[in-house]
């Protein structure tokens, strides 16, 4: 066990717990955009940024990735964090002007837009946060899509933005983007994603369309689960 | 071949190297490194060999590196038994067969040498080496000594010490000028901890900028768990202006490897990597031919020496991107992966390249090792100042008359490396300022000169040390404008993991933009020095936590530059364009008519003889007709 404080408060935590959960854990709330439980920390989107403190030397530091240490003293609202803070949102509502959950986690944060920033019109609500990345490469295990160029010009998608061959359309990359900039279209037999369309497989007993046929063939492969049985839904199996 | 395993192996080597390095007959050098071939010196040597062959001459022509005198590029010795070594500078394929003819009946009356050289001491060995015996020839008693020129008087060569003297491709001369005896040192007389503390003793900090102290470094990695570690050597020299990281590779390649290995020797690594940028394809060909060179030896490979250490060296070409320059994106790029940083809350020295303790160092920092070695620990921590040891390499270069690279011990004023070393501003101009660290540093005044070069005062000065570029700028430089062109640069480079990097440089990048056009706003500095702030604190690595660095240190020492461009809309150094006229002096102006034929819009007009005058709806600025004229008629306002 490992004890420190944070923002006054004396915390006792689990070696190798990051601050981020610590503190949560203890009822402080730090915002996020790209630390989800389903996937590993990148520390790309800097919002869950905290002080800490180590003998007489302090640091600012990403809580989602910070193991927790004896001895530190952890601020998660001061000046100098909120000022990050600020300075993020304020980037990203130039970015992303029409992202809402941009716009309201700014609002809650007090941060208003800097008018000195020209708002972009081309990169969509697209923060990079790569958590859709993440999730298709570490959860799903096709890695279909990735990150191409670099600054502020990257972009997500798949390789040469042409449609993929490995894609299962599963769909998660849509369900954890933190801001819905992935479209995902499922109309009854079919679901529309990165461009390609897929047949959607009806369950043998009630017959509703529950998942892409690709998908399922996948499943089958990885888990060598005959592909029969995957063909009802999971609320009928 | 055979290899070398003892150390009468090696003063065999050594031997065959000083007949080559001291042959017999005539032997001529050409600087071959890129900054020599880049001034002209391939065609030379062509000629070179073509004169030699076609006059049935016994001569030796060899190759060597750069000595640092990029100003007096290429660069050709000569060498005779018992004369001085004489170098002469600016040398054309049309002046070879003068050169061959002095040679031959002994004179120096056509072709003047910069300077000569009539010993040479050898640092690592601390021997001094003969050229000259007996007297000098009467007839180059007027030649300077090497010892006497301004540029080379104050330089302390530890890290350059073989480049522009020894042949990259000939491990004999490496070894004659003590190479690979400090290897044979350390593995047969030292043991690993006796090693690192050599190194902490020695004070030496890394050279590529973070100054972290090397042997504190290697003692971190040498205690981390695991069986399998890695030393890596960062040759990924990207800093605009910068290329010592490149002469040394090019010109004195066996060093960096025998730092290599008396590292992973120190820290128990078994395999190491040189991350090298393609744009270097000389230092990749000198490095992969100096590896091939020490494994034919048995210095690189298995049983090392007759111990039972086994080590060898891989090269990895780097594609060109300034932030794989920082270690763990370098390691990613190793990995095969996008050259992307990641936080470095868990140590590379513990969980590096493929998630195993790593040692990573600078070019720079693992020459200096032999030497420690060698010389010992306190033997270098005398050199420099107490808490910056050893020498620095700083490429000069900017508005600086002997554009070179310079190796001082630390400390030293930056008026000796300017005014001494770099003989001034070209001109008669104004001396303004010098950005030190690249990119990544700042601008120090020239109020500041008297400023001891040496990472902490740099860095109290709002600049830092970084790997080593040094650009120095006269008062036709506009610091804004200089702040932009860096910038610009980092919002090309960042790889975009970060928010506040990715998004924050690009729109200090637009306000510095507007500000340089006359859009700048009030307010603006206050807005820049604020999103600096967060840009500092809250980048992941340090390309995005040193970036603002250029804009807060032009803010702070020349305010009134951007006080000059927001409010009253003017350029007082007279460099941006939309902020400035060119106008012509009717007083000095003598109709001669060259302006108005040289201007690309033709914008000049005038009768002959009489003064002329510039439409200023169609003039772009672009100022040719200010370099055409004799008779400083035009003027910019």
């Amino acid at each position: 066990m490992v004890n420190l404080i944070i923002d006054g408060k004396t915390i006792t935590a689990n070696k190798g717990a990051m601050v981020l959960e610590v503190a949560r854990a203890a009822g402080i709330d730090i915002p996020t955009l790209c630390a989800h439980e389903s996937v590993s920390r990148s520390g790309a989107c800097r919002l869950c940024v905290v002080e800490v403190k180590r003998g007489n030397r302090t640091k600012i530091v990403t809580s989602c990735l910070y193991p927790v240490e004896e001895g530190i003293a952890v601020e998660t609202k001061n000046e100098r964090v909120l000022n990050v803070r600020r300075l993020v949102l304020e980037l990203l509502l130039a970015r992303n002007p029409e992202s809402e959950v941009i716009a309201d986690l700014a609002k809650k944060l007090g941060v208003t837009p800097q008018p000195r920033f020209t708002l972009d019109k081309d990169k969509g609500k697209c923060i990079l946060c790569r958590s859709c990345v993440r999730v298709c490469e570490e959860v799903v295990g096709v890695s279909a899509i990735g990150l191409s160029c670099r600054g502020s010009d990257k972009t997500v998608g798949p390789p040469y933005s042409e449609k993929s061959d490995v894609c299962i359309g599963c769909g998660a990359c849509a369900f954890i983007c933190p801001t819905g900039h992935i479209e995902m279209e499922t109309t009854e037999d079919k679901r529309i994603i990165w461009g390609r369309t897929f047949k959607m497989k009806s369950c043998d007993v009630c017959g509703r369309y529950f998942a892409p046929v690709d998908q399922l063939k996948y499943i089958s492969k990885i888990t060598g689960v005959p592909l029969k049985e995957l063909a009802i839904c999971t609320d009928c199996r | 071949m055979k290899k070398i395993s003892a150390i009468d192996d090696l003063k065999k080597a050594g031997e065959k190297g000083l007949k080559s390095l001291f042959p017999d007959g005539v032997k001529i050098v050409v600087g071959m490194a890129t900054s020599g071939i880049a001034a002209g010196a391939d065609k030379v040597y062509a000629a070179l060999n073509e004169e030699i062959k076609k006059r049935k001459l016994s001569y030796i022509l060899a190759k060597t590196g750069s000595m640092g005198m990029d100003f007096i590029e290429p660069l050709v010795d000569v060498i005779e038994k018992d004369k001085p070594r004489l170098s002469y500078g600016k040398m054309t394929p049309a002046k070879v067969p003068q050169l061959i003819d002095q040679i031959i009946k002994g004179n120096i009356d056509n072709i003047k040498p910069i300077y000569r050289i009539d010993e040479e001491d050898v640092i690592i060995t601390n021997e001094q080496y003969q050229y000259l015996k007996g007297k000098v020839p009467e007839y180059l008693k007027d030649v300077p000594k090497i010892s006497e020129l301004p540029f080379y008087k104050k330089q302390v060569k530890i890290v350059t010490r073989n480049c522009g003297i020894i042949d990259p491709e000939n491990i004999e001369e490496y070894i004659a000028r003590g190479g690979y005896f400090a290897l044979q040192k350390a593995l047969r007389t030292m043991t690993s901890d006796a090693i690192v503390e050599d190194v902490i003793r020695s004070g030496l900090r890394g050279r590529g900028g973070g100054g972290f102290p090397a042997g504190k470094k290697w003692q971190s990695c040498r205690s981390a768990q695991g069986d399998i570690k890695y030393v890596i050597c960062n040759g990924d020299e990207g800093d605009p202006g910068a290329y010592m990281d490149r002469s040394v590779m090019e010109g004195d390649p066996h060093s960096v490897i025998e730092g290599m290995i008396i590292g992973a020797y120190a820290i128990g690594a078994q395999e190491g990597y040189i991350y090298v940028r393609n744009e270097y394809p000389l230092a990749v060909a000198n490095l992969a031919q100096a590896i091939e060179e020490a494994r034919s030896h048995g210095l690189l490979g298995k049983n090392i020496f007759d111990t039972n250490f086994n080590f060898d060296i891989k090269i990895s070409k780097g594609a060109g991107a300034f932030v794989c320059g920082e270690s763990t994106a370098l390691m990613a790029s190793l990995e095969g992966k996008a050259g992307e940083p990641r936080a470095k809350y868990i140590h590379t020295v513990e969980h590096g390249l493929w998630d195993r303790p790593s040692n990573l160092n600078n070019v720079e920092t693992w020459v200096n090792v032999p030497v420690i070695i060698t010389r010992g620990g306190k033997w270098f921590s005398a050199i420099g100042v107490p808490h910056s040891t050893g020498t620095k390499v700083f490429s000069l270069v900017g508005k600086i008359n002997n554009i070179g690279l310079v190796e001082v011990p630390m400390g030293i004023p930056l008026k000796d490396i300017v005014y001494d070393i770099g003989g001034g501003i070209p001109s008669g101009k104004q001396f303004k300022a010098v950005q030190t660290g690249g990119p990544s540093g700042g601008a120090i005044p020239a109020a500041m000169i008297n400023l001891p070069v040496d990472f902490d005062s740099l860095w109290e000065a709002g600049s830092m040390m970084g790997s080593g570029g040094m650009i120095v700028m006269d008062e036709n430089t506009c610091m804004v404008d200089l702040a932009r062109y860096f910038i610009e640069f980092l919002v090309s480079e960042s790889c975009g993991k970060c928010t506040p990097c990715r998004e924050g440089v690009r729109r200090m990048n637009d306000i510095l933009h507007d500000i340089c056009a006359g859009k700048g706003r009030q307010g603006d500095v206050e807005i820049l020095e604020s999103m600096a702030k967060g840009i500092k604190d809250g980048s992941l690595c340090a390309l995005g936590g040193s970036a603002p660095n250029p804009v807060l240190s032009t803010i702070k020492y020349f305010r009134q530059e951007y006080d000059a461009h927001i409010q009253k809309k003017c350029c007082p150094a007279g460099v941006c364009r939309a902020l400035i006229r060119y106008e012509i002096s009717a007083k000095k102006c003598t109709g001669c008519g060259v302006c108005a034929k040289k201007c690309p819009t033709e914008c000049i007009s005038g009768e002959k003889k009489k003064a002329h005058k510039i439409n200023q709806k169609k003039c772009i600025k672009c100022g040719v007709c200010l370099e055409s004229c004799k008779f400083d008629a035009i003027t910019v306002k």
